[in-house]
């Protein structure tokens, strides 16, 4: 025993202060680090003494850099409980201040003291009750909560105002952990509400103002008291509270703000203080709304704070014009100038205000003008703004299913023009808007189109990989609509191009299935081409294109002309000016002859023989090489292709120079893989319901439900793959896979018998996890065939679609400068975003809400019964004594005048007797409300739910939180 | 409700940590961080608000005030006002200088106790309690006296009494 005292009188008179500490951590002889973890070891030997001195200074000095430099302090949690019951107050300010630090509620120890903090709480010395409420505040647990109850409650009515606002402030928590708290406490708590001094009030209207931000409904029976501190307080703290909590109540009850508007407006035009000018803006903005001279009068003071000196006062005016924005446009509107003013400002904050408002001013007529300037903006300004204004201009557009764009054309090439600007961070927005569109607007694919070509065909912005998504995207919309393509040859160009090699695997991937869609689009127009030569036109077609007209409309030829030369000024692109001619004139072409079966596009007749067997060449080299990229999907992808591009140019080769019925004959082969490989592609993909998987019904026997946990034990002896992507390893490509990823090869041609012997013995060991053998076993291919001739022989309907989609494109073309109709933008039945799940108020709030709902229910109801003379003596005793125990039966009691509300409340009852005669007049509108709250009744607390379906109809008046009539 | 009000010097380096609702360690070291690396990047004399939602969740706004080399930042919901919060810094930093007169941030440094009780004093548990500096100090002087007493009957400590007894 000696020895340990003697350590420790010695740890005392060595050890170092918490002033030490940091001053010998502020020497630096040390790097901080090392220095911190010495002195966590010298820490926790200190912290074991028995002395409470150094005990404690151990725990403060580990306090300290807890709190300072994150050091983990959960480890001492016990020996925070010992500091906290030492009886000085210096330790046990610092126990308790470790706890508030350290504690949260999984803290095991958090059991241990609560008889420690019933006994401060109850102390004589009130800092002591102090500590342990500031420590409550912060880490109180239902546990905690509900054994201090009581406590709190005594201290609610301290003497002490010191402890008193402490115990008020602490209630707020306590409601939080342990909502049927508020039958012990919620009386006293309104009780405070009518208190002489100013900081109970701060702290009473303060906790009010945290619960009525959670479910401001139950706190509209109060609305009185509030009102009158509205009025009468003279403090601006307490004000700013009051307008909060009544910005939250009065949308709930229209009455109230017409009771409460006056008065805001005489603070605005009265204050001078402005955060409390700022907030009664704010509320009237938010809330009172509909009340037009209260707006404007806060219109006015918003103007004066957009020019104030201040830069607070202009962000927080820009900021409470948002506010209005929605609902007030005219505000924003007759503010424009300091609101493009303060685009330029160097705040960023102000900045970023002022551009959601100019977003707010959008709309269908001037997006095109906004749209331009700030696109200038985002030229010239730092990227972080640049690409706020860039995603502000992508949700405005896009809000709603771009709502508000009418010329998609002009949108489309916006989103292009976006993507070249050299800060553009925005690439997963544009790619999405930009699929988007493709799918859902039928009339904007051929602008779509373009402008993918330029954005694809720039090998600069292959360099920047915040562009390499819409790139993707750009690359899929060029394969998607290959037929709308001026020059297809040109895209192929572009989606082989070298530096491609940039693009991360997953994009290249889409870039190659573009490849395929491209090429065998051109195999098809040749191929019909050649059709269409042998069996009739053969010498005309050849010569030229303006005989082609005359050949095949000779009849509408002059019209055609004349469209021709229209549509070729419209179009604004600078490149190749003939190529385009040509395109739009062969579009009108096919447009005005839907009853031609062969499709009359320009670039069609660019394919002779020659440029397809080079085009096929081009393609085999390039693939070829890629065949051993490491990439699965491009591996995959590439060898499609090659396999493809190779199976053709055999053919093709073959046949050249053969005499045309034998190139017919032979052709014929081909052509059906090409059209079938065209079909495949040519199912217009739309938009899908994001919903739509749950409609579909799981057919029988799918067991989705089941537990799969001992599929771990199954799959115990595979070792998975190190990679989660599963890349080949080149040429040892078979070998290397193992007995899981065979499993997903099992079809694979290239499976080695011994994977699939091991494969075998896999699935006899666990057969349940496979599907039934039969189908698979018997033919390993049977994959079904990518699309079925059979089913696919209508290949004048794919054309007839082409030229409808032409067409559709053309009309709007020839309507450019005339007031354009918006084209018909996809909308799903039932909606294209998800739906918001109901919201569940979580349980404890429910219950929260419940009890507070119970307890105002009650408050009221003593006024209720006042007609009766026999309870009248005795409720408001029994109000203060018994509140929340027996309610039940005051609730009986009460019954029988239910139906005769008298708005009063014991409080005020005494207040104000023309107040309550006024309330008297107005008893139907009091029932209204009462009707109002039977609905909301659903959701009660436990016990009285039960009680209350057994006395349903009268009940149910009674406890609905009656509004008092007198204030609305 | 205030859910934090920090300390920090133009470095970086706390100097005082206050969250009103627990957090790990190691978020408060990242929110500490984060804070710093918005404050520092704001150039002077433009507004004192930032928006705190990237960093401590949905609706938290951030106030802060540039005093010589220590920034004060309190982080709060849409419970309070944007130009009372300013103010009340205002208040911290005056009871502060009240306190220690001429606070600089040494002052802050070494009373890192004291600190808090002045902290706890105007803000509780989030709320805030009391706009007064004369009144916090105040309540402040009284606890500095009560722990100045309590550590007199500690001169002779126990563990000497008790070894002396023995």
């Amino acid at each position: 025993m000696a020895g340990s005292s003697s350590s420790s009188i010695m740890d005392n008179l060595f050890q170092r202060t918490l002033d030490d500490l940091i001053k010998s951590m502020r020497l630096q002889l040390l790097t901080e680090s090392s220095f911190i973890s010495k002195s966590i070891e010298e820490i926790r030997r200190e912290i074991k003494s028995t002395d409470p001195q150094t005990k404690s200074t151990a725990l403060q000095k580990l306090t300290y850099l807890s709190s300072i430099h994150g050091i983990d302090m959960s480890w001492a949690s016990f020996h925070v409980v010992e500091v906290m019951s030492s009886s000085l107050f210096l330790h046990k300010r610092i126990g308790y201040h470790a706890a508030s630090v350290s504690f949260n509620d999984s803290t095991p120890v958090l059991l241990l003291i609560t008889n420690q903090l019933r006994k401060d709480l109850s102390s004589t010395n009130h800092f002591h009750a102090s500590l342990a409420l500031h420590c409550l505040s912060t880490i109180a647990t239902l546990d905690l909560a509900r054994d201090l109850t009581p406590d709190i409650f005594n201290l609610l009515s301290s003497s002490r105002v010191f402890i008193r606002n402490k115990a008020i402030a602490v209630v707020l928590r306590v409601f939080d952990k342990y909502p049927d708290a508020v039958r012990v406490c919620f009386k006293r708590l309104v009780e405070n509400l009518e208190s002489s001094d100013p900081k109970v009030v701060i702290a009473v209207i303060g906790v009010f103002c945290e619960l009525s931000s959670k479910d401001p409904r139950s706190y509209l029976p109060l609305a009185p008291e509030f009102y009158r501190i509205l009025v009468d307080s003279k403090n601006n703290w307490v004000l700013i509270k009051v307008l909060k909590i009544f910005a939250r109540l009065a949308p709930l009850e229209p009455r109230l703000g017409k009771r409460i508007v006056e008065p805001i407006c005489e603070h605005i035009r009265r204050s001078g203080a402005k955060s409390l000018v700022f907030e009664c803006v704010r509320t009237v903005i938010t809330s009172l709304s509909d009340h037009e001279s209260a707006v404007k009068l806060a219109v006015t003071k918003i103007r004066e704070l957009l020019v104030d000196q201040d830069p607070n006062l202009r962000y927080l005016g820009l900021h409470a014009l948002s506010v209005a924005a929605p609902k007030h446009l005219w505000a924003v509107l007759e503010n424009k100038d300091a609101v493009i003013k303060s685009l330029d400002d160097e705040d960023s904050n102000i900045k970023i205000e002022s551009l959601r408002l100019l977003m707010a001013m959008v709309s269908e007529s001037n997006v095109v003008e906004i749209s331009r300037v700030l696109l200038n903006y985002a030229l010239k300004s730092d990227p972080e703004f640049c690409n706020e204004i860039l995603g502000s201009i992508l949700t405005t557009c896009g809000r709603n299913l771009y709502e508000i764009i009418v010329d998609f054309d002009w949108y489309v090439s916006l989103l292009g023009e976006m993507t070249m600007i050299p800060h553009c961070q925005k690439g997963e927005e544009i790619e999405n808007q930009l699929i988007d569109i493709g799918m859902r607007v039928k009339d904007a694919r051929l602008q779509l189109v373009r402008v993918a070509r330029d954005l694809l065909i720039d090998p600069a912005l292959l360099g920047n990989v915040y562009l390499h998504r819409i790139l993707c995207a750009a690359a899929w919309v060029a394969g998607e609509y290959v037929q709308l393509a001026s020059n297809p040859l040109e895209l192929i160009d572009a989606l082989v191009q070298p530096r491609t090699n940039l693009l991360p695997p997953s994009i290249r991937a889409v870039y190659i299935n573009s490849v395929l869609k491209v090429v065998s689009f051109c195999l098809e127009c040749y191929l019909d081409k050649d059709e269409g030569t042998s069996s009739s036109h053969d010498g005309e077609l050849a010569s030229g294109r303006s005989e082609m007209f005359v050949v095949k409309n000779d009849t509408e030829a002059p019209e055609l002309v004349a469209t021709c030369e229209g549509s070729t000024y419209e179009q604004d692109e600078g490149f190749n000016p003939r190529n385009s001619t040509a395109e739009s004139c062969d579009e009108d072409l096919s447009v005005e002859n839907d009853s031609d079966r062969v499709v009359t596009l320009s670039s069609k007749k660019n394919f002779t023989h020659e440029s397809v067997v080079n085009l096929l060449n081009r393609i085999e080299l390039i693939f070829g090489s890629l065949t051993a990229n490491q990439d699965v999907e491009v591996l995959e992808r590439a060898r499609n292709i090659f396999a493809f591009v190779q199976l053709i140019k055999a053919e093709i080769i073959d046949n050249s120079g053969q005499n045309a019925d034998t190139v017919d004959k032979k052709y014929s082969q081909i052509s059906t893989v090409i059209k079938s490989i065209r079909d495949a592609f040519s199912m217009e993909l739309g938009p899908v319901s994001i919903s739509a998987q749950g409609r579909v019904t799981a057919p029988d026997g799918l067991a989705l439900k089941e537990n799969l946990d001992d599929l771990k034990a199954i799959c115990g002896d595979i070792e998975l793959p190190s990679s989660v992507s599963f890349y080949t390893g080149g040429p040892q490509f078979g070998t290397t896979s193992d007995a899981s990823s065979s499993n997903l090869l099992k079809n694979d041609e290239s499976g080695q018998s011994n994977e699939s012997t091991s494969l075998l013995e896999h699935r006899k060991r666990h057969g349940l996890y496979y599907l039934a053998s039969d189908k698979s076993e018997i033919v390993p291919n049977d994959y079904p065939p990518a699309n079925d001739p059979k089913s696919n022989s209508n290949i004048n309907d794919e054309a007839d679609e082409l030229t409808k989609l032409t067409e559709q494109s053309v009309l709007l073309k020839k309507r450019t400068n005339q007031m354009k109709p918006r084209p018909v933008v996809v909308r799903l039945d039932d909606g294209d975003v998800a739906p918001v799940p109901n919201k569940r108020p979580e349980r404890r709030d429910n219950s929260l809400s419940g009890a507070i709902k119970d307890v105002l229910g009650s408050e009221t109801n003593p006024s209720l019964s006042q007609s009766n003379p026999l309870d009248k003596s005795s409720t408001k005793q029994k109000g203060k004594k018994k509140l929340g125990t027996d309610l039940p039966s005051e609730m009986k009691e009460n019954l029988g005048d239910a139906e005769k509300p008298d708005p009063e409340i014991p409080n005020s009852s005494s207040k104000n007797k023309e107040r309550r005669r006024r309330g008297k007049e107005k008893i139907v509108e009091g029932e209204e409300s009462d009707q109002k709250g039977k609905k909301k009744s659903s959701h009660r607390h436990g016990r009285r739910k039960t009680h209350q379906r057994a006395n349903s109809p009268l009940n149910v008046v009674s406890q609905t939180p009656v509004i008092p009539d007198f204030l609305l | 409700m205030i859910s934090a009000v920090l300390v920090m010097n133009t470095q970086g380096k706390p100097r005082l940590a206050k969250f009103y609702e627990f957090r790990p360690v190691e978020k408060q070291q990242e929110i500490i961080r984060n804070v710093f690396a918005v404050l520092c990047s704001r150039p002077e004399h433009v507004s004192n608000f930032v928006d705190a939602e990237s960093f401590f969740g949905p609706d938290a706004r951030l106030v802060y005030k540039h005093f010589a080399t220590l920034y004060f930042v309190f982080i709060f919901d849409g419970s309070e006002n944007e130009l009372a919060m300013l103010d009340l810094i205002q208040v911290f930093v005056e009871t502060l200088d009240k306190c220690f007169r001429n606070v600089c941030e040494l002052d802050v440094v070494f009373n890192y106790s004291k600190m808090h009780t002045i902290l706890d004093e105007i803000i509780f548990g989030g709320q805030v309690l009391e706009t007064s500096s004369a009144e916090v100090l105040k309540a402040v002087e009284e606890i500095t006296k009560l722990e100045a007493a309590s550590s007199a009957i500690n001169l002779v400590p126990k563990s000497v009494s008790s070894w002396r007894s023995r």
